[in-house]
């Protein structure tokens, strides 16, 4: 009894499949998938995001992860830097935590595209910007960017190997 | 200058506090293993980028590179999982909802890559089924000592196959102030990621597929079902 129906299920199986592909018009099955990592702006799961939520950050959607993460991320930009007043940008801890707690990229479409180049903020992301350095004045650097001078540059300002003027643009592998 | 030294110290103390909660088991980069359920897998995106091309402004670059810290030995076993699908989210809508208008979808089938898109989703969200109806390019998947390989269809060009690391970053300096073993950065500071390598696709498109203005964009990984 048991046998016959898993012989019953196999029959079926093959119907199935049989439809599938004798059929030339038929739309083909649809694949899908489920998300598993997720980033736009560098390094916001790994400053930001406590141990314990790193999973569920990468699998909360950009338009609810403020409503999840903000008060966090609130946190723990206090936490990194207690004395954090408003920062070169002129935004205080909410308004700055809030920005990041939502992780897209926004890129322009015209004109430069850059993570900051001294007068464009946020355009884009270069191969060669220096995102951390920008990222650590941000945290540390205060309303003028002087504040904590030992924390808001790592002084490592390029990359290893030059990048290419033509596609695909990063270098070849070590 | 003593206020900004007390502020230091301040910073420093709650550092090394925080240091003592989180340093221990994460490495703090980019987003290389970001977290515990993508380290070690093909699905660990470690950067993502967007620019104009340096060689046509009216193309933008979006770069999404996955399985950070290749040392050059064990590049060459590296692989894309066809299991995984790569995308490329971007919102364009005028309101900036944060929800995706389009994606680029990227999957590994028998050492090619396929980009399929920019295309509306069939539905937004942690979910994701394949669009192939649109725009579709293909090409070879590079291999480390090969030349690179570029596929080009209807003004897209992609690349996938193993690239010097671009980011760079003095994260052992920074886990050493986290933990409270060191006052601050060196200089010069000490490249964490040089000599390293990862799984990089770059793919450059017209600016006019993807809409105008500014986009909010960003990059998953997603698993087969």
């Amino acid at each position: 009894m048991k046998l016959k129906y898993v012989n019953l299920l196999a029959v079926g199986a093959l119907i199935a499949l049989g439809a599938c592909n004798n059929d030339d018009d038929a739309t083909p099955m649809p694949v899908t998938y489920v998300q598993e990592d997720q980033m736009a702006r560098p390094a916001i799961n790994t400053v930001f995001v406590s141990a314990g939520d790193k999973d569920t950050f990468n699998g909360t959607v950009p338009s609810a992860q403020n409503a999840a993460f903000g008060t966090k991320f609130k946190d723990r930009l206090m936490a990194l830097n207690p004395g954090y007043t408003t920062n070169l940008l002129g935004l205080d801890a909410a308004t700055f935590t809030g920005v990041l707690s939502t992780d897209v990229l926004s890129v322009a479409l015209s004109g430069p595209t850059t993570f900051y180049d001294g007068t464009h903020v946020l355009t884009g992301r270069k191969l060669n910007d220096d995102v951390i350095t920008v990222e650590l004045i941000l945290l540390f650097g205060g309303p003028d960017a002087t504040a904590n001078p030992m924390l808001t540059d790592d002084h490592v300002d390029a990359n290893d190997k030059g990048f290419l003027d033509t596609f695909p643009y990063l270098a070849t592998p070590h | 200058m003593k206020a900004k030294t007390i502020d230091l110290r301040r910073s420093l103390a709650a550092l090394l506090a925080v240091g003592v909660i989180s340093s221990a088991t994460y490495l703090i980069a980019a987003d290389h293993i970001d977290a515990p359920a993508v380290t070690g897998k093909a699905s660990d995106i470690t950067d993502f980028y967007a620019f104009e091309s340096p060689s046509n402004s009216s193309n933008l670059v979006f770069v999404v590179n996955t399985q950070g810290l290749l040392a050059p030995m064990a590049t060459a076993a590296a692989a894309f999982d066809s299991d995984v699908m790569l995308e490329v989210n971007v919102d364009n809508s005028s309101n900036k909802d944060n929800l995706e208008d389009l994606v680029l979808q990227v999957t590994f089938e028998n050492g090619k890559v396929q980009v399929y898109g920019p295309v509306a989703p069939i539905e937004k969200g942690l979910s994701s089924t394949l669009v192939t109806t649109g725009n579709k390019v293909e090409a070879d998947i590079s291999t480390y000592a090969g030349s690179p390989m570029t596929g080009e269809a209807n003004g897209i060009k992609v690349f996938a196959g193993p690239r010097d690391d671009p980011f760079f970053f003095d994260l052992d300096q920074y886990k050493k102030v986290i933990a409270g073993t060191a006052s601050g950065f060196n200089n010069p500071g000490t490249d964490t990621f040089a000599g390293t390598n990862v799984m990089s696709v770059v793919i450059e498109l017209p600016k006019s597929l993807l809409g105008s203005g500014t986009l909010n964009a960003w990059a998953t990984t997603n698993r087969k079902n």
